[in-house]
C-alpha cells in the first residue's frame, strides 16, 4: 500500500497535537511496512476540524477531521476509508470550504509551505515575473486599478499609498510588511505566512519593484514563533533560487528581505510605533504628518502594508486588476479574509468576496456557538471594534456599511459571545487593554484608559439612576475625548467596544435603556 | 549556572554582533534566548556598543513586555487574556492554573519551577482558549488538557 498523508503544520493544527499525529503516522506505516509518505502542508483554514488529515485519492483528498495521535491504529486499519467515523468525504466538497472565493487563500492547505516548486506549480512567482517586465509607474497603476485597499484596518487604497513612495525622492526606500497581527480573533495574517509564505515574499518583491524600494522588513510578533521560523526558511530558500538578493531573477533588480521579531509590544501593531520599534527604539507612535510614505524608517520613503495587503499582489499582477475588481462590492473590491472565532462552533478562515452578511457568517458557515447558548454579541475588528447585537446582524460585509453603522470592519476578525456574556465587563476589559497597552505618548490614551476602567467600575458597583447615572454622562465624556484626542487607534478608537456596550447591552451595566441617549 | 555566566553570554553575543542602531532589539532577543533574561549588569556594555545612553537601553528593555530583566522559572505558562479567549472561558482556566500552581498572575509557584504569566492573543482564536508553555502552543485548553500539560513537565523536572 502506497500512500501520500497531509498532516498540517500550521500552528493551531500543532497547538492541538498535529506533531503526535504525524509521529504516530510515520511509526504505524513502518510497523506495517506500508509505504508512506507524510506531507506537512498549511491549514485549509477550517480550523475547528485541526488537526485535520488527509489522504490523497485519485478523486481527490480525503479528509478526517481533529484527529488525535490515538485515532491513527484505527485509520490504518479502516484503510483510510471514507467509512471512517472521523472521515468528511472530499475536502474541496466540505460546504465550508466550497462556498467560499479562495483568491489570496487559493493554495493554503494545498501546498507544501515550504515547498519552492509546489509554488510555482500552483501558479507561484507569475505575478512578479510579470512586474519585472513592467514600469515601476505601471505595476502601481495596475494595483491601483485593482481597488485593492489595505486590510489591516484602515482600509486606504494601497495604489496611492504606493504612487507616494514611488514618486517620493529619497536613498534608500523600504518595504515593510506589518505582520504584528496583535487583535484577538485575528489569524489570517498568520495563515499566509505559515501556509504560503512565498506569496507574502513575492507580494513584498513586487512591492520593492513597484517603487524602487531594494530592502524590506517583515515585523512579526514574537507570539507567533512557528510563522517566523517558516518565513526565515522560506526567504533563505527564495535567496538561494534567485527570487531574493542582488539580482532579482536575472533582472539586474535588487530585493533584500528580513524577518525582524517584536516583543510583545501591542501598540507595535500600529505602523509609525513599528517603525520606531525597527529602529531599535521603544515603540512609540509618531505624530502624523510626515507619513511614512515619504519619511518612514529611518527617514526614507517606506511601503507600510498589512499582510494582506502585500499578500493580495501577487495574485492581481498574474491576473490583472479587472479580475480583482470583478469580487466584491461598492468601494470594497477583492475578497475578505473573515476570521470567524471566539463561542463559535466552526471557528475558522472564511474569503469571501465583500458583502455577505454576518448573519450568513455567524450561523451559515460558523453554525452557532459552540456552548449551544444563543450569540448575544458579536465583535468585529479586533479590541478596538464595535460590539453589534443581533439586530444589527444583517449588515453586509463592506467597509462603508459597517462605517454608516459606528462600526469598522478593519480587518474581518469576529469574535463571539453567548449570552453568558458580561457586556460591562468585556467594556470594562477594553480600557484596561488600553491602559496595558498604551505606549503613553498622548494623555487621552495614557490617562484616559485608566480613568476609564474606573469609571466602569463605578457603574457597574451603583446601579440604578443616581451615582451610576452620572458616571455613565462622565464615560460618554471621556469616551468623547479620546476618540478625538488621541494621537493613533489605540486610543482614538477604545472607545467603540465601550460605547457600543454600553448603548446595545445597558442593562449588563445596571442602566436604564432609557438613559442611551445621556 | 552552565559554563559560561549569563553577563558573560552576553558579551560574547554583544562582540559578534553586527552594527547598525536597528540591531538593537535582535541583539537583546539573542541575548535573552542565550541567557534566558537580559542581564542588568550587561546593560552598560549594551549601551557602549549601540551608543546609546544606559538610561535609553532601559527604555527599551522595559517597554517591551517579553524582555526580562531576572531569570525566567523553569517553565513559563503563558494564558490567553483576549476577548476570544474570555468567550471560551479563559478566566475559569486562569483560575483553574491559579490554584494548580499555587500563585497568581505574574508570579511563580512556590518551588519556582512554573511562571504564571498573561498573554495577548496566541492566533488562535478559533480553537480558544490557549495558552503557551515555554514554546509551545496550546490550543482548547480544557482544565483535565491543563493538567495533563503540566503533568508531562513536572515529569521532566
Amino acid at each position: 500500500m502506497s500512500l501520500t498523508i497531509f498532516v498540517p503544520r500550521d500552528s493551531t493544527a500543532l497547538a492541538l497535537g498535529a506533531d503526535d499525529v504525524a509521529a504516530a503516522i510515520a511509526l504505524e506505516a513502518a510497523r506495517r511496512q506500508f509505504d508512506v509518505t507524510i506531507v506537512r502542508n498549511g491549514t485549509r483554514g477550517m480550523l475547528w476540524l485541526e488537526p485535520l488529515v488527509e489522504v490523497a485519492r485519485p478523486a481527490g483528498r480525503i479528509g478526517f477531521g481533529q484527529v488525535d495521535a490515538l485515532d491513527v491504529a484505527g485509520l490504518f486499519d479502516a484503510g483510510f476509508d471514507r467509512s471512517h467515523p472521523l472521515a468528511l468525504g472530499l475536502v474541496e466538497e466540505i460546504p465550508y470550504l466550497a462556498r467560499q472565493d479562495r483568491l489570496t487563500f487559493a493554495r493554503a492547505g494545498i501546498t507544501d509551505p515550504l515547498s519552492l516548486a509546489d509554488y510555482e506549480a500552483h501558479d507561484g512567482y507569475r505575478g512578479l515575473r510579470r512586474a519585472l517586465a513592467m514600469t515601476p509607474a505601471d505595476i502601481v497603476a495596475t494595483v491601483t486599478a485593482s481597488g485593492l485597499r489595505g486590510r489591516g484596518g484602515a482600509a486606504f487604497p494601497t495604489g496611492i499609498k504606493w504612487n507616494t513612495v514611488l514618486r517620493a525622492p529619497g536613498v534608500q526606500k523600504y518595504i515593510v510588511c506589518n505582520a504584528d497581527e496583535g487583535d484577538s480573533g485575528t489569524f489570517a495574517d498568520r495563515i499566509v505566512m505559515e501556509a504560503d509564505p512565498f506569496m507574502l515574499i513575492e507580494g513584498m518583491t513586487i512591492a520593492g519593484l513597484a517603487v524602487n524600494a531594494t530592502r524590506g522588513y517583515i515585523y512579526v510578533r514574537s507570539e507567533y514563533p512557528h510563522a517566523i521560523a517558516i518565513l526565515n526558511a522560506a526567504i533563505a530558500q527564495a535567496e538561494a533560487n534567485g527570487f531574493l538578493g542582488a539580482n532579482v531573477l536575472g533582472s539586474g533588480r535588487a530585493f533584500h528581505l528580513e524577518v525582524r521579531k517584536g516583543a510583545g509590544a501591542y501598540i507595535c501593531g500600529e505602523e509609525t510605533a513599528l517603525l520606531e520599534s525597527l529602529e531599535g527604539k521603544r515603540g512609540i507612535v509618531r505624530a502624523k504628518p510626515p507619513l511614512p510614505a515619504l519619511s518612514g524608517l529611518f527617514g526614507q520613503p517606506t511601503v507600510i502594508n498589512n499582510v494582506l495587503s502585500l499578500a493580495a499582489v501577487p495574485l492581481i499582477l498574474d491576473k490583472g486588476a479587472a479580475f480583482y475588481q470583478d469580487f466584491g462590492m461598492g468601494r470594497s473590491r477583492g475578497t475578505l479574509a473573515v476570521q470567524l472565532a471566539g463561542n463559535i462552533k466552526q471557528g475558522g478562515l472564511i474569503e469571501l468576496a465583500f458583502g455577505v452578511t454576518l448573519r450568513d457568517i455567524l450561523y451559515g458557515f460558523g453554525g452557532g456557538s459552540a456552548s449551544g447558548r444563543p450569540i448575544k454579541a458579536v465583535q468585529v475588528g479586533g479590541p478596538l471594534g464595535a460590539y453589534l447585537p443581533a439586530s444589527e446582524w444583517d449588515t453586509p460585509l463592506d467597509y462603508e456599511a459597517f462605517a454608516a453603522l459606528w462600526a469598522v470592519l478593519g480587518h474581518g476578525g469576529i469574535v463571539v459571545h453567548d449570552d453568558t456574556a458580561d457586556m460591562a465587563k468585556l467594556a470594562r476589559y477594553a480600557m484596561e487593554f488600553c491602559a496595558i497597552e498604551s505606549c503613553g505618548k498622548c494623555t487621552p490614551c495614557r490617562i484616559g484608559s485608566t480613568r476609564g476602567v474606573e469609571v466602569i467600575d463605578k457603574i457597574i458597583g451603583n446601579p440604578g439612576a443616581g451615582e451610576g447615572a452620572q458616571q455613565v454622562i462622565l464615560l460618554r465624556d471621556l469616551c468623547d475625548t479620546m476618540l478625538l484626542g488621541s494621537l493613533c487607534a489605540m486610543g482614538g478608537m477604545t472607545p467603540y467596544p465601550v460605547l457600543s456596550a454600553l448603548n446595545h447591552f445597558p442593562q449588563d451595566f445596571g442602566v436604564a435603556p432609557a438613559q442611551r441617549a445621556a | 549556572m552552565t559554563a559560561s555566566s549569563p553577563a558573560a553570554q552576553a558579551g560574547a553575543i554583544l562582540a559578534s554582533r553586527i552594527d547598525g542602531p536597528d540591531q538593537l532589539l535582535p541583539t537583546l532577543h539573542a541575548i535573552q534566548d542565550a541567557a534566558g533574561f537580559i542581564p542588568p549588569e550587561a546593560v552598560p556594555a549594551i549601551a557602549l556598543a549601540f551608543n546609546l545612553s544606559r538610561a535609553e537601553v532601559h527604555g527599551v528593555l522595559t517597554f517591551y513586555h517579553h524582555f526580562r530583566s531576572t531569570p525566567p522559572a523553569r517553565h513559563v505558562v503563558q494564558v490567553c487574556r483576549a476577548e476570544a479567549c474570555q468567550s471560551m472561558g479563559a478566566d475559569a482556566l486562569l483560575g483553574h492554573a491559579e490554584r494548580v500552581l499555587g500563585c497568581s498572575l505574574h508570579g511563580h509557584s512556590a518551588d519556582g519551577s512554573f511562571a504564571l504569566e498573561p498573554v495577548y492573543c496566541l492566533g488562535q482564536c478559533a480553537t480558544a482558549p490557549a495558552m503557551m508553555v515555554d514554546d509551545a502552543v496550546h490550543a482548547r485548553v480544557s482544565t483535565a488538557r491543563f493538567d495533563r500539560i503540566i503533568a508531562r513537565l513536572e515529569e521532566h523536572v
